[in-house]
């Protein structure tokens, strides 16, 4: 009797492994697909080498003026040349110092956030919230401590993108919050009515119209003898508008805690305050984390719009910057820095909310 | 010494401080009584301030001449029409670019949110890249990077770029050939309407049918078969009364046609891939919240690959994916008011901006441009909400 003898272990179709199995599964899985890959290969190759050779291989990186700029390519002078207004618009570069000092501490600041075993996290999260606006206000503006005033009308660039949006965001919160809150407060009708009336006013108007309104109107509503200066006039405008964002997320937030939560929270005999401030909000606000980072990238690439009221953020200092007549006719090159630095910024900014909308998700995931 | 037993006949009254009804109440009147006060407080300084400024009150000026030309317009305007005409002019043609913007946006964001999930990974890359990198480059900088950079660099009209014999794009604008309708086309017109009629009536003969008897009916070809057949019989039968104006290069210009002024090919252009990667987004979502165990369902059912999509995915990818896409659609409404930035004459360049300048009236002038945005926004919402509730998953 003939024993059983197994073949060998044969190893898998060359096909279907390594490179070529990757090619076949990938890209050449079907006609249609082969098709769409070499259509999308041509457009890739067409494109691609003409683009990289433009923006590095020919491009000009240094040198003092548009002479510099002879070998075709981008001319990356312009933007060297220009990178101090680009960063801090017309702040003196003798104090430049400050603005750098300002946000590096935020930098410095904020860094513990991330890190997992960190126990004073409230309490920073609060002091970088609260209390460290007004001291950067100190600074940026000076009067203190012998430090030379840089008015307001001089800041510019990066910094003032940076300003407008953290601080639009910051004194958006309590507000957004608050606004939630009262659209959330069913046994107050007229309340609640307000609230609504509020949030959608400012969600059905677009932010240009609101700074428009903050720079013609609202000079109008302030009692004789009183005046804002441009930039308080934008940042009221900016942090009305985005208020009312901000509560739309905090709603949605309110709104996934379970109902036994509010329930358990009044059989303990808690009042409202207590009710929210100790068991509800502490919940909805962590839920709604990645919602107000993203209404945050948005309000970043929307504080673009203050060009509209003569304010020159980024932006604002490029554009500035394209109609100096000896740097005319590099508007590629400076739209694509400005482009390159929001870019990073708001793409990581939205890989990390993604991350944390991962961490937070507890339940089940295909 | 025993204490007094308490009267346990009667209940203790709470005291009315703690009762929240009560509480309610005072908070409600105490809010109501702040909120009117701040308002009295803002309109009495608002007058004040605009009385010492001699500032004119009221809409009086809409009847004023305007005395600017505007760049574009779908209606007959001049120098000597009213201002009440520049609010049209400047409300139709942000309605013209939103439009527009929504049908480029919708086929762009459709299109790279189903190549998103490709199975092929060089197509899933670039419909990736392209989400990433125009999602996270500002609205204003992309209009004016399409205006400034790539428009200004255009080759002039006699180095024009061509496409076929009819189309022209260089750097006064995009030029196509113009429908002429000639007499009689009023019969395809009619056609249309016809052929539209009588498609509405064979989808609901064909689903009452469908659910009678269980037999399906060709509802699509037909359809297509008489919206396309109708109005061509009726086109060719009336004489074919329609012609193309073509443009032409005539001196240093084109003549004929229809011209897309820059500013508006910009601003449609930018509006369109902006809006799109986020409509790309929605529609990945849509699609991947439908769980796989669906088109599992579907094959078990013995359902062909294309009506498993048609009957099964799409309607509850729609579900998820109709409420985002209209806010999408409101937000590029909204976005169209960046405009002004480069000169494109809609509502908020033209009526909130030169008309304010030239009047002074900020109220009056600001709370029309609000109002018609808000309306807008409300409109839209409140289809919303009704379609919403349509296809809201009905459970029993």
């Amino acid at each position: 009797m003939a024993e059983f003898v197994p073949h060998p272990e044969l190893p898998p179709p060359a096909s279907s492994v390594g490179v070529v199995g990757w090619l076949r599964r990938n890209l050449f899985s079907g006609w249609l697909n082969s098709l769409l890959t070499v259509a999308a290969l041509y457009l890739v190759v067409t494109a691609l080498p003409p683009l990289l050779n433009w923006a590095f291989f020919s491009a000009d990186f240094v040198g003092e003026n548009r002479d510099a700029c002879d070998s075709g390519g981008a001319c990356w002078v312009f933007v060297n040349a220009r990178f101090s207004t680009f960063m801090y618009g017309f702040y003196p570069a003798a104090q430049a110092w400050r603005v750098d000092l300002i946000f590096g501490t935020l930098l410095l600041l904020m860094s513990p956030l991330f890190f997992k075993g960190f126990r004073y996290k409230l309490q920073l999260g609060g002091f970088i919230l609260f209390v460290y606006p007004w001291i950067a206000f100190g600074l940026m503006h000076g009067g203190l401590l012998g430090l030379p005033v840089v008015e307001t009308a001089k800041w510019g660039g990066l910094s003032l993108t940076l300003l407008l949006a953290a601080v639009g965001c910051i004194a958006a919160l309590p507000l957004g919050v608050l606004l939630a809150l009262g659209r959330r407060s069913t046994n107050m009708p007229v309340v609640q009515t307000m609230c609504v009336v509020f949030i959608e006013f400012w969600r059905g108007v677009p932010l240009i119209t609101v700074l428009f309104m903050s720079s013609v109107m609202l000079p109008l509503f302030l009692p004789e003898g009183v005046s804002f200066d441009k930039l308080l006039r934008a940042l009221i405008g900016i942090t009305l508008f985005q208020s009312a964002y901000m509560a739309e997320v905090v709603r949605g937030g309110l709104q996934a805690i379970p109902k036994g939560q509010y329930e358990a929270a009044d059989a303990l005999g808690l009042g409202y305050w207590r009710k929210m401030g100790l068991i509800v909000l502490p919940q909805a606000l962590k839920i709604v984390i990645p919602g107000i980072v993203n209404t945050f990238i948005a309000l970043f690439k929307d504080t673009t719009l203050v060009i509209i009221v003569g304010l020159l953020e980024i932006l604002g200092m490029v554009q500035n910057a394209l109609n100096d007549p000896n740097w005319l006719g590099f508007s590629t090159e400076g739209y694509v820095f400005t482009a390159f630095v929001f870019w990073i910024f708001c793409f990581s900014m939205s890989r990390y909310s993604q991350w944390l909308e991962r961490k937070l998700h507890t339940g089940h995931k295909r | 010494m025993a204490e007094p037993a308490p009267d346990l006949t009667r209940p203790a009254r709470p005291s009315r401080l703690t009762d929240p009804k009560f509480r309610a109440l005072v908070f409600q009147i105490l809010a109501t009584l702040t909120v009117v006060a701040f308002l009295v407080y803002i309109v009495h300084n608002t007058l004040t301030n605009m009385e010492q400024r001699g500032i004119s009150t009221g809409f009086g000026f809409l009847d004023r001449t305007a005395g600017f030309a505007i760049l574009q317009s779908l209606i007959p305007y001049s120098e000597t029409s009213t201002y009440g005409r520049t609010f049209v002019v400047g409300l139709l043609n942000t309605i013209l670019v939103s439009a527009l913007g929504v049908v480029c946006a919708t086929i762009i964001g459709f299109v790279v949110g189903v190549l998103r999930l490709s199975s092929n990974w060089l197509i899933k890359k670039i419909a990736t890249a392209y989400i990433e990198t125009f999602r996270n480059i500002p609205l204003l900088l992309q209009i004016f990077f399409w205006y400034f950079a790539i428009g200004f660099n255009l080759p002039g009209p006699r180095q024009s770029i061509a496409i076929g014999e009819s189309v022209f794009l260089n750097n006064r604008g995009l030029y196509v050939p113009a429908p002429v309708f000639g007499e009689g086309f009023g019969w395809t017109l009619a056609a249309i309407a016809v052929a539209i009629v009588a498609v509405l009536v064979l989808a609901h003969w064909a689903r009452r049918r469908f659910e009678l008897t269980g037999q399906s009916f060709h509802t699509v070809y037909v359809s297509l078969a008489i919206l396309l057949g109708l109005p061509l019989l009726v086109f060719v039968a009336t004489g074919a009364p329609l012609s193309w104006d073509m443009p032409a290069l005539q001196g240093f210009n084109f003549r004929g046609g229809l011209t897309v002024i820059p500013e508006l090919f910009a601003l449609t252009l930018a509006l369109s891939i902006y809006t799109a990667a986020f409509i790309a987004e929605t529609v990945r979502s849509g699609i991947q919240s439908v769980s796989h165990g669906q088109t599992e369902a579907a094959s078990a059912l013995g359902l062909r690959q294309s009506w498993t999509l048609r009957l099964v995915i799409i309607p509850q990818a729609m579900r998820v994916i109709i409420p985002p896409l209209t806010s999408q659609y409101l937000n590029l409404t909204k976005n169209s008011s960046l405009a002004p930035a480069i000169g494109y004459p809609d509502l908020v360049a033209v009526f909130a901006g030169t008309t304010l300048n030239q009047t002074g009236q900020a109220v009056e002038i600001i709370a029309i441009t609000m109002a018609v945005y808000l309306t807008l926004s409300l409109v839209i919402s409140l289809f919303m909400n009704w379609y919403n509730k349509r296809m809201a998953l009905k459970e029993r």
